[in-house]
């Protein structure tokens, strides 16, 4: 990874300290840096480079998509190789598909729908069964198991 | 099926304006909370309560630096997903989830007769063999040698948007004119 090579200690262990959480206080960074040995200027300053060099996406929060209202789903169908193509524009040409992989199953796209009601995620379902004639496996989540949510360096 | 959070959301339109001004990162400054509240018209202090209580109440899952995995070396992206006997999913899927290696964990519903799973997590790695290994650690530590999984590695992205929240108060009739809170339409994603 050429970008990775680019980071040293300091960058490693404030990456993996703050993805644990960041403080909620007037002089939030100032306080980070002294946790992690680092003046405020150096943390800033590390900070922007990472957000330059695209490896961190931003530095702020995660939502719970639920909480705020809308609805959320992943749903996965089994797409003949000679139907790959048609089917991957049909699906993504929907707004509402966040994201669309190829996974190796049977069942081998899988995608996240990310609706603004809750109900919208059946019509897609039910729309893109009929538009395709493979029908839509809906698999919204039961239940959410903590997890740390971390990559560590 | 109950789905866990059945119970629609009221927010505040203050927060649903601070969620909306945030939710591309903060400004990397000195003072992030106050530059935010200069722009929606508020006191830091009014800012900092907010996000403090957004994040209690679990609206805002998680608070700090956001990675793109990817780029940081994480190539190698596994669904595993298990077929887990009903009674026992919840405390397995509990103990999947503190594994480091696991980044998700989630109880979904089964799709008979060519879907038995109904336990799925997602592993990065590295490496796939890396992520073979975190998979065998986990089948040998909570004893799972009978139960039937898979692993899906991701093929081929098609599609990845980037997160983006529109976060618009829905009409008055929708919501009692007696109280300060709305509900919220949301665009969501994630990464």
């Amino acid at each position: 990874m050429a970008e990775t090579a680019l980071l040293d200690a300091a960058d490693k262990a404030l990456i993996n300290r703050l993805q644990e959480g960041f403080p909620i206080s007037s002089h939030p960074f100032a306080e980070s840096g002294r946790e992690l040995g680092l003046s405020e200027d150096d943390l800033l300053n590390r900070l922007k480079r990472l957000q330059e060099n695209g490896l961190m996406t931003r530095f702020g929060p995660l939502y719970h998509a639920e909480r705020l209202g809308g609805g959320l789903s992943l749903c996965a169908m089994a797409v003949p190789e000679d139907r790959f193509n048609e089917i991957t524009e049909l699906v993504n040409s929907y707004p509402e598909v966040a994201h669309n992989y190829e996974r190796d199953h049977l069942l081998n796209m899988w995608f996240v729908l990310a609706t603004e009601a809750p109900q919208r995620i059946a019509e897609v379902v039910q729309e893109i069964t009929q538009r395709s004639g493979i029908t839509v496996r809906n698999m919204p989540k039961i239940e959410e198991f903590f997890v740390g949510l971390k990559f560590t360096l | 099926m109950v789905l866990a959070a059945a119970v629609p959301p009221r927010l505040e339109a203050m927060d649903a304006q601070l969620l909306e001004a945030v939710q591309g990162g903060l400004p990397i400054c000195s003072r992030p909370y106050a530059a935010v509240a200069q722009v929606l018209g508020i006191t830091e202090e009014e800012v900092i309560r907010r996000i403090a209580n957004l994040q209690q109440s679990g609206i805002i899952k998680r608070w700090g630096v956001v990675v793109r995995h990817h780029e940081l070396g994480f190539t190698a992206n596994a669904m595993v997903v298990w077929d887990i006997p009903d009674t026992q999913v919840q405390t397995l899927g509990a103990q999947m989830g503190a594994f480091p290696c696991v980044t998700l964990c989630y109880r979904r519903p089964r799709r008979l007769p060519e879907w038995p799973y109904n336990l799925f997590c997602m592993i990065h790695g590295k490496e796939r063999h890396h992520v073979l290994q975190s998979i065998a650690t986990i089948i040998a530590t909570l004893g799972l040698d009978a139960v039937d999984y898979k692993v899906l590695f991701s093929g081929r992205r098609f599609k990845q948007r980037g997160a983006h929240y529109q976060l618009t108060p829905v009409a008055e009739n929708r919501a009692p004119a007696a109280t300060a809170s709305t509900p919220l339409h949301a665009v969501v994603t994630h990464g």
